[in-house]
């Protein structure tokens, strides 16, 4: 059967087609393309999960936890989270009404967008930032408002450059510290002003704080914690990072008991629950990782050190990261864009980056160096970095 | 011992190689100051060697037999459980010497290049002692780990190239 001559509409909704393929996929198919390259392109801990959560998961399994779980995850685990958030940063939320665990915070993310945003509502994202926000705010029916962060301000954001973004429409503001690909954190002053800000203009914050435990030189501020932002905030987190459990694919968001219930439907439609093997996972990672998390977060430290400083060796301006496992330095100086500098430094020396405007306003002119990689690998990559800078100063 | 002692202890334990500028950096303490550090902690005998792990099992010239050997000891009057040690530690084939609690009361770690070596110590050397009552050898057939290092382990990197 023929199709009738009749132009046909796309298969695909407008929706989906607006939406820009990520710019990290470029990347990643042009380093696969190539051999012996080493890589500071990965957004993820280079440890293998800690053997305990693996074994408990294992052990979970063998005992037959195979069903699906409650659909805001296993109480024991949302108990685990709700005392363990509390410990650490500060914040009170309660296990039954106020915390749901996620297939990873990017889920959290995703329906937390979709759980409050009409079509034309506008949510104001903090860049250089995680690359789901604004396709995932664009696909709830929202609309992205960038404002851009500069290393001259250590890459925090302000309350007047907030201010300057809001309109009338302005429905929800995005931030995350220590963030992705800046680094950069936020301390409690610097967050206090965005509360005023929240506070006035009736804001949901949207605060993804996934890097919260990798916070090298103060302790980590939930801008939850902050007085009277619990109500307005969407508090987003996970075990990737922290934990080193990126594959388990488990997150969780902690929300006042409307929004949350509204994630959980949504949640509960599309996902039923998240994997259950991997909450079991969860569990034991809370009940006895923290030892492996200061471990870890003290070799990423070193790392931070050995890496930073050797930028300005380079001649590349790098403001200190003060938490997660990124650089992102400025290459400026080079006269090369961000795509160029990373397409170059890739063939001519086989490292792997990632360009910086992937990740929003504020990106261009910069690269992100993950150093979450062995010794061995930065040292050499520094090394080749280094006689590629020089070539291009 | 301060925390800078610490670090870099902890560093060095996993790198004894780590050259003076590599380890500035990753600490931010300047090389002057890490020197200083590393000779005091050498003086205090905190560190004792730099040494290195050899899968000697490789190596077909250097194969060798490691035995365990549990030992119940009277300590007699006036020669407590140090003296003993001290007599046994002295052989050079004696890599290791533990006091434990438990079932008995000394555990030492022998290396030989044969089983006859170490039969031979056992019997001549060690039985011999005095306070010793007895001796049960238990041959090494295989190293897994040792000292905190996977033996046979390629832990290669499983991440893809570039992620978020
Ligand atoms: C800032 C940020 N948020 C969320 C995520 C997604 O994490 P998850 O693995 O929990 O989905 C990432 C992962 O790269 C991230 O960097």
């Amino acid at each position: 059967m023929s199709p009738l001559n009749v132009k046909t509409k796309s298969r695909l909704s407008s929706r989906v087609q607006d939406i820009q393929p990520s710019g990290i996929r470029r990347f990643f198919d042009l380093a696969s393309s190539m051999d012996n390259i080493i890589s500071l392109g990965v957004g993820e801990p280079d440890f293998i999960t800690p053997w305990n959560i693996r074994e408990a998961s294992i052990s979970s399994m063998e005992r037959g936890f195979t069903a699906y779980s409650a659909n805001a995850g296993v109480l024991e685990l949302r108990q685990e989270i709700t005392k363990y958030m509390y410990n650490r940063f500060d914040v009170d939320y309660d296990a039954e009404t106020e915390v749901l665990v996620t297939v990873g915070a990017s889920e959290a993310i995703d329906i937390g967008c979709r759980a409050i945003l009409d079509p034309g509502d506008e949510v104001i994202i903090v860049e250089p930032g995680f690359v789901s926000y604004s396709p995932l705010v664009s696909m709830a029916g929202g609309v992205p408002v960038s404002v851009g962060t500069r290393i001259e301000d250590d890459f925090k954001v302000s309350a007047e450059q907030i201010r300057a973004a809001i309109t009338a429409n302005t429905k929800a503001l995005m931030i995350s510290f220590p963030n992705n690909p800046t680094g950069a954190v936020m301390l409690r002053e610097d967050l206090q002003e965005i509360a005023v800000l929240a506070e006035e203009h009736d804001l949901i914050v949207f605060s993804d704080e996934i890097y919260a435990e990798l916070s090298y030189d103060n302790q980590h501020v939930s801008f939850a914690a902050l007085e009277g932002m619990k109500e307005r905030t969407i508090l987003i987190s996970g075990f990737s990072k922290a934990f080193a459990m990126t594959g388990w694919r488990l997150g969780f968001v902690m929300a006042p008991p409307d929004l949350l219930a509204a994630m959980l439907k949504l949640h509960q439609y599309s996902l039923m629950c998240a994997p259950t093997m991997a909450q079991y996972g969860a569990l034991e990672a809370l009940k006895s990782g923290m030892d492996d998390v200061e471990r870890m977060k003290q070799s990423y430290k070193q790392r931070r050190g050995f890496f930073v400083e050797s930028f300005a060796e380079m001649g590349l301006a790098c403001h200190m990261p003060g938490g997660a496992f990124y650089a992102f330095p400025s290459i400026k100086a080079t006269g090369l864009t961000s795509e160029e500098f990373a397409e170059k430094l890739l063939y001519e020396e086989h490292v792997a980056v990632v360009p910086g405007d992937i990740f929003g306003a504020g990106g261009e002119g910069h690269i992100r160096c993950s150093y979450a990689t062995s010794m061995d690998n930065l040292q050499e990559a520094t090394k080749r970095m280094k006689r590629f800078v020089s070539k291009h100063l | 011992m301060t925390d800078k002692e610490l670090e870099i202890l902890r560093i060095i334990e996993e790198d004894a190689r780590i050259d003076l500028n590599t380890l500035a950096k990753m600490t931010s303490i300047n090389e002057e100051e890490i020197k200083a550090i590393l000779k005091k902690l050498e003086e205090k005998k905190v560190i004792l060697n730099y040494s290195t792990v050899v899968d000697w099992s490789k190596v077909p010239q250097a194969e060798q037999v490691t035995a365990m050997i549990d030992v119940k000891v009277t300590p007699k009057r006036g020669v407590g459980f140090d003296e003993v040690a001290e007599r046994i530690y002295r052989f050079t084939e004696v890599q290791a010497l533990y006091l434990m609690s438990g079932a008995y009361d000394l555990q030492v770690v022998i290396e030989g290049k044969t089983m006859q070596e170490i039969a031979r110590f056992v019997s001549e050397k060690l039985s011999s002692i005095d306070s010793v009552i007895s001796t049960t050898t238990h041959f090494q057939l295989k190293k897994y780990k040792h000292d905190g290092i996977v033996f046979e382990e390629g832990e290669e990197d499983r991440r893809i190239v570039v992620t978020p």
